[in-house]
């Protein structure tokens, strides 16, 4: 059992390595790039497309085979997100998403990313981010607890 | 044409897809980063990886500005209140939309679902009309 848990903690790191080292090979922790792509009116920069690109289809090619599994290689299921329907909160969140994108030019694995240029902007997105986070997850919790007690 | 900028970018968007399927396969989790980013925020010892997950990508950017890369990666230059506005944006977005473009993107459009073809249509027509405003409406 501590061998499973050493190995799946093994594969976080290694797939977390090849995430960093994609997003900075790609120049995704480049802000100014990404605000390229996003700037279609502008000089345009397709960098974006082709790291998206690359990246999905892979995805949709492995994702077939791995999802085809019972299950993963090494824990018992796998841990996939279970809403289907198109609702409220993610057409809205997904808008104010876009909105803080395309302000800052950083989406949250970029941004973590780019620490390692050892500048301030990353880590003023990421306490924003924290701070964003955190106060919509109390204000569900705020929101849940007192349709309760109405009831 | 085909550029080096263009390849490089191609490689990047390999190694990712190749790092969501590895974190698949295996660990059967899917590498959105806002879902792992909200998960470290539970501090429970079960959410380690997402630790060393988040280890990891730190580790790659350094291998890569530090040790691979020819040129330097160019710094960014943006006010503070525009980092934490948009952090701050982007912080409700994900967790209120449940994922970003790498939950959504890379994961959630490998899957085929639906949700995150929306998801990631929303999250780009935003994010286009936004830069469209602030740099060609509003003086940039």
């Amino acid at each position: 059992m501590k061998q499973k848990i050493m190995k799946q903690n093994l594969i976080a790191l290694l797939s977390g390595l090849l995430f960093g080292l994609g997003l900075s090979l790609s120049q995704m922790i480049d802000r100014q790039r990404i605000l390229g792509f996003l700037d279609i009116a502008g000089n345009w920069d397709r960098s974006l497309l082709f790291v998206l690109g690359g990246a999905v289809t892979v995805t949709v090619i492995s994702f077939r085979f791995v999802l085809n599994r019972s299950k993963p290689l090494l824990v018992e299921r796998f841990r996939l997100p279970t809403k289907q329907d198109i609702d409220a909160p993610l057409v809205l969140g997904s808008a104010l998403f876009g909105i803080g994108w395309g302000i800052s030019g950083y989406c949250p694995g970029p941004a973590i990313t780019a620490l390692v240029l050892g500048h301030s902007n990353p880590v003023l997105f990421l306490i924003g981010l924290l701070i964003g986070s955190i106060a919509y997850g109390v204000s569900q919790k705020a929101s849940t607890s007192s349709s309760l007690k109405v009831e | 044409m085909l550029e080096a900028s263009d390849l490089r970018a191609l490689g990047g968007g390999l190694l990712i897809g190749l790092s969501a399927t590895l974190l698949l396969l295996f660990n059967g989790q899917i590498a959105g980063i806002s879902g792992i980013v909200n998960g470290v925020m539970r501090f429970r010892t079960a959410e380690l990886w997402r630790w060393l997950f988040l280890l990891g990508m730190l580790g790659g950017g350094l291998l890569y500005e530090y040790g691979l890369a020819v040129e330097s990666t160019p710094l960014p230059d943006a006010p503070p209140w525009v980092m934490l506005l948009g952090g701050g944006l982007v912080g409700v977005g994900t967790r209120m939309g449940n994922g970003c473009t790498s939950g959504h993107g890379v994961c959630g459009l490998g899957r085929l679902s639906i949700r995150s073809l929306v998801a990631v249509l929303t999250f780009m027509a935003t994010a286009i009309a936004t830069v469209f405003i602030t740099r060609h409406l509003l003086n940039g």
